[in-house]
């Protein structure tokens, strides 16, 4: 099937709609509601085409591609238009870079770029939103909401915590979590998926703020350490103080498909807490000390066969972490089954 | 049947509600009865004249004198010179020969014929004037494909606002193979200005369930929902009670006249949101959701409430369908112009002598609705604009008083028919005014849904808003135009793109009205 937008043709998947078309093939349209993940939502109208045959504008985001379909998306009507949307929803709220943590990594600073904007031509917004702190991981600051919908389809949809949703009506609509509670009294999970999600700087992670703008850190992808589902996290680490600012589901993941728990996504303050062990300590006289990890491994090993010759194999047993990968998991059942001795082997994800 | 000398038709609606005609009628019968007089005239209650601001009336019949303004001290007169010496108390009596003219000219009548005419709560006289014989034609002589067909070919379109062929919509639905399939009446009527719905439900019940029916019957559907606004208590009311009737009488039920086909009908009632009367936001708010557009396709017609099939009719459509069926579409069609068939329910406003309602055929020109059905402009001023089709309509100056009111004529002044209300202003009235309270609307009624719309309203309303108190520049007038077409290209639904259509035929038109303000 040939599609021919902005005058060039490209070969489209008969289900797919023209915005991914475009977005496939590194077209840019700008679009603020629309993620692969919580699909088209038509709100924000800022991705309207023009199609020949067609009167009017359409919003590319569900419009299904047809064969032979001419598109545009860069006429003067076109982006006369988007710009407009664009405007408007840049009118409607605090949206200044200058003090957004979002800065540099905002679907709406995008658009804005794209199209030209250089700064909003309304003032709607009057200060009546206070900033919501009140849980424990995330800052939702309402007056940079642009009620595009992203966090209450993930919220319901993608993750089924079925928190979020709209309140109000008109201009005053905003997310609400529950009946209107502060999210830190919700029944909100802390999961993170609407703020991995949000477009810009309305919901955000409370513990990065101040540290430094998202093109600073360098992104290194890896798998969870706690539990055996193995989700892919991107870790956003400052190099310079050898620090991880935050970490995000990786969105394309076969496992998670971006998303995270609570601990997945912000419990990594161990890895540079002054509690946490870096060296093997052996007790003496009642007190640890430091030790090498050759003498700690080689004390374990004769403290261990003395047990087995002593008492019989059966006197050992093996406790596994969920927080190890499966390959090192079954290399320990190998150690305690063929070395020790014993079946006496289990794992903690049964307790 | 018992035979009466005179019959005397009260009008109950919510007006004479409000003025009290309770308190009145009983006290209009007790004097009766004192003068033995129960056993000649008979009392009646009827839905509303489709007159405004005439408080308490009464129609007695044969003379057809219509009694307006009633208070409690005038029943005495009422009762002792004109039902017991027969003269005319001519101090009470409504404007009589316009009433005459007009109000009681029900040759071109269709759906508001019976209107205070019968007792909207007594099916029995529903059935006297040929009730019900269009659903009892359709369940033994005609199959639904024919219903349709019928319909179609009548060519009757929706009264809602957008004009869409009704059997062209049914025709969608009808052969779609569904478990379930549902009628909606759209009853939420929200325009403001316009109460035209009110006055069928109120006065004529059994018409709009006798519509729902046979729209029912052609789409294959079995049950049916009223999605009725919540404000309009009397018309639920009198829609509970004709429900209640056609269960009793077998009309409505299983198996209705040994046809096999089952029929419920339920009423859902609205809270109050403009958007809802937009049908796929009233599908949302009556599956129990916040009442905001879907996006189609899929159509309703294809994919509608609870994902089934579902028509969505205006009230006024589905009540056009009785007539259409026991006259057929022949004799429809000789009712109005080509291309826009049978009549209008119009609510007129503003500077007449004769606010209210009035049904005339399609095509009719506005001049002749303001100064024949309207009466004409109210203390000698002058004509200065109408404001054609509720909020979401068009302001037409002098110069376009002759266009046609049907939705093709109206479309070539960029005007559109809408609702049907007209609200009609004299030269005092400064347009700046009407637009700001237009686009405050609006804003209000935004639901949030899309950016363009509920973003877009506010900037209007601030531009408006400055211009009104004189703080305006003449660039305001092209941001307010360029603003409100953006939002007519973009909006999602038609609460968005409808400011468009004032702002621009007010700055139009009437620009000298806004530069005033400017000075």
């Amino acid at each position: 099937m040939i599609v021919y937008l902005n005058g060039k043709a490209y070969e489209a998947k008969p289900e797919e709609t023209v915005l991914q078309l475009a977005l496939r093939n590194g077209i840019y349209i700008p679009h603020l509601c629309y993620h692969e993940k919580t699909g088209k939502a038509a709100k924000c109208r800022a991705c309207v085409v023009e199609v020949e045959g067609i009167p009017g504008l359409k919003t590319s985001c569900n419009l299904p591609v047809r064969d032979g379909m001419v598109v545009s998306s860069k006429s003067e009507k076109v982006l006369q238009a988007q710009r407009m949307v664009v405007d408007l929803a840049l009118s409607s709220g605090q949206h200044d870079c200058l003090s957004c943590e979002q800065n540099g990594n905002c679907e709406l600073q995008d658009a804005a770029y794209y199209l030209g904007i250089e700064r909003p031509s309304f003032q709607l917004y009057d200060n009546d939103y206070e900033v919501d702190d009140s849980s424990e991981f995330i800052r939702v600051d309402r007056s940079r909401c642009i009620s595009c919908g992203r966090c209450v389809e993930a919220c319901n949809k993608t993750v089924v915590n079925e928190v979020i949703n709209f309140g109000n009506r008109g201009f005053d609509t905003k997310i609400v979590f529950d009946n209107d509670l502060p999210m830190g009294t919700s029944t909100c999970v802390q999961c993170g998926e609407c703020m991995q999600i949000c477009p810009v700087g309305c919901i955000i992670d409370k513990r990065s703020i101040g540290s430094g703008r998202n093109w600073e850190f360098e992104k290194v992808e890896t798998v969870c350490p706690y539990c055996g589902v193995g989700c892919r996290l991107e870790v956003h680490v400052d190099r310079k103080n050898g620090k991880i600012i935050r970490v995000n589901g990786v969105e394309d993941s076969p496992t998670n498909n971006g998303m995270l728990c609570v601990k997945g996504r912000f419990g990594f303050d161990f890895v540079n807490s002054e509690e946490r062990l870096t060296t093997p300590l052996i007790k003496e006289n009642g007190k640890f000390r430091e030790a090498e990890w050759d003498e700690a491994i080689a004390l374990v090993a004769s403290k261990f066969s003395e047990i087995k010759k002593e008492f019989g194999s059966d006197a050992i047993a093996g406790l596994a972490s969920a927080k190890v990968t499966n390959e090192e998991n079954f290399a320990f059942q190998k150690f305690i089954r063929r070395e020790v001795g014993t079946n006496n082997v289990d794992h903690c994800a049964r307790l | 049947m018992k035979f009466y000398r005179s019959h005397v038709l009260i009008a109950i609606d919510d007006n004479s509600l409000k003025a009290g005609v309770k308190k009145i009628e009983s006290l209009l019968r007790a004097k009766l009865d004192k003068n033995n007089l129960s056993e000649e005239i008979n009392v009646l209650e009827t839905g509303g004249l489709g007159y405004f601001g005439t408080g308490v009336s009464m129609t007695v019949y044969p003379e057809q004198i219509t009694y307006a303004n009633l208070k409690e001290e005038d029943i005495n007169d009422i009762v002792e010179e004109h039902f017991l010496k027969g003269r005319v108390v001519s101090r009470l009596v409504l404007n009589s020969t316009i009433t005459k003219k007009y109000n009681f000219n029900y040759k071109n009548r269709v759906v508001l014929e019976n209107s205070g005419i019968i007792d909207p709560e007594n099916i029995e006289e529903y059935i006297g004037v040929g009730g019900y014989e269009a659903w009892e034609k359709v369940l033994t002589q005609m199959k639904p494909s024919e219903v349709v067909d019928e319909v179609k070919a009548s060519g009757l379109r929706g009264r809602g606002g957008a004009g869409f062929p009704a059997g062209v919509k049914w025709s969608f639905t009808a052969p779609i193979e569904a478990k379930q399939k549902y009628v909606v009446v759209n009853a939420d009527e929200g325009e403001p200005g316009t109460f035209k719905d009110r006055l069928i439900m109120e006065g004529d019940p059994h018409k709009l369930l006798e519509g729902i029916m046979i729209a029912a019957y052609a789409v294959g559907a079995t049950k049916s929902y009223i999605y009725i606004r919540g404000e309009y208590k009397l018309c639920i009311h009198r829609l509970e009670v004709a429900i209640k009737q056609a269960n009793e009488y077998g009309i409505l039920g299983k198996n209705i006249f040994s046809s096999g086909f089952d029929h419920e009908i339920e009423i859902k009632i609205g809270a109050g949101a403009y958007v809802c009367g937009e049908e796929t936001a009233l599908i949302e708010s009556m599956e129990g959701n916040r009442g905001t557009p879907r996006y189609k396709p899929p159509f309703p017609g294809v994919e509608g409430a609870w994902h089934k099939p579902t028509v969505v009719n205006n009230v006024e459509t589905i009540a056009n369908v009785p007539a259409i069926i026991k006259n057929g579409a022949d004799w429809y069609n000789t009712i109005g112009v080509e291309g826009c068939r049978g009549t209008k329910v119009y609510t007129m406003m503003g500077d007449l002598k004769l606010p209210g309602l009035c049904e005339t055929e399609m095509g009719t020109s506005l001049r002749t609705i303001i100064d024949e059905y309207g009466g004409g402009m109210k203390d000698g001023k002058q004509f200065k604009a109408a404001l054609v089709g509720g909020a979401a309509g068009v302001f037409l100056p002098n110069e376009m008083l002759d266009v046609k009111m049907d939705f093709n004529s109206l479309k070539e002044y960029s005007a559109v028919l809408g609702s049907g209300a007209i609200l009609v202003m004299n030269e005092d009235v400064d347009i700046v005014d009407i637009l700001w309270s237009i686009i405050r609307f609006f804003r209000h009624e935004s639901c949030g849904k899309c950016n363009p719309c509920s973003n877009g309203n506010p900037v209007l309303y601030k531009l408006i808003d400055k211009i009104r108190k004189g703080k305006g520049k003449e660039a305001d007038l092209d941001m307010m135009i360029k603003v409100s077409e953006v939002m007519n290209k973009t909006s999602f639904c038609a609460l968005g793109q409808s400011p468009y259509m004032p702002i621009k035929s007010a700055i139009d038109n009437f620009r000298d009205d806004f530069l005033k303000r400017m000075k």
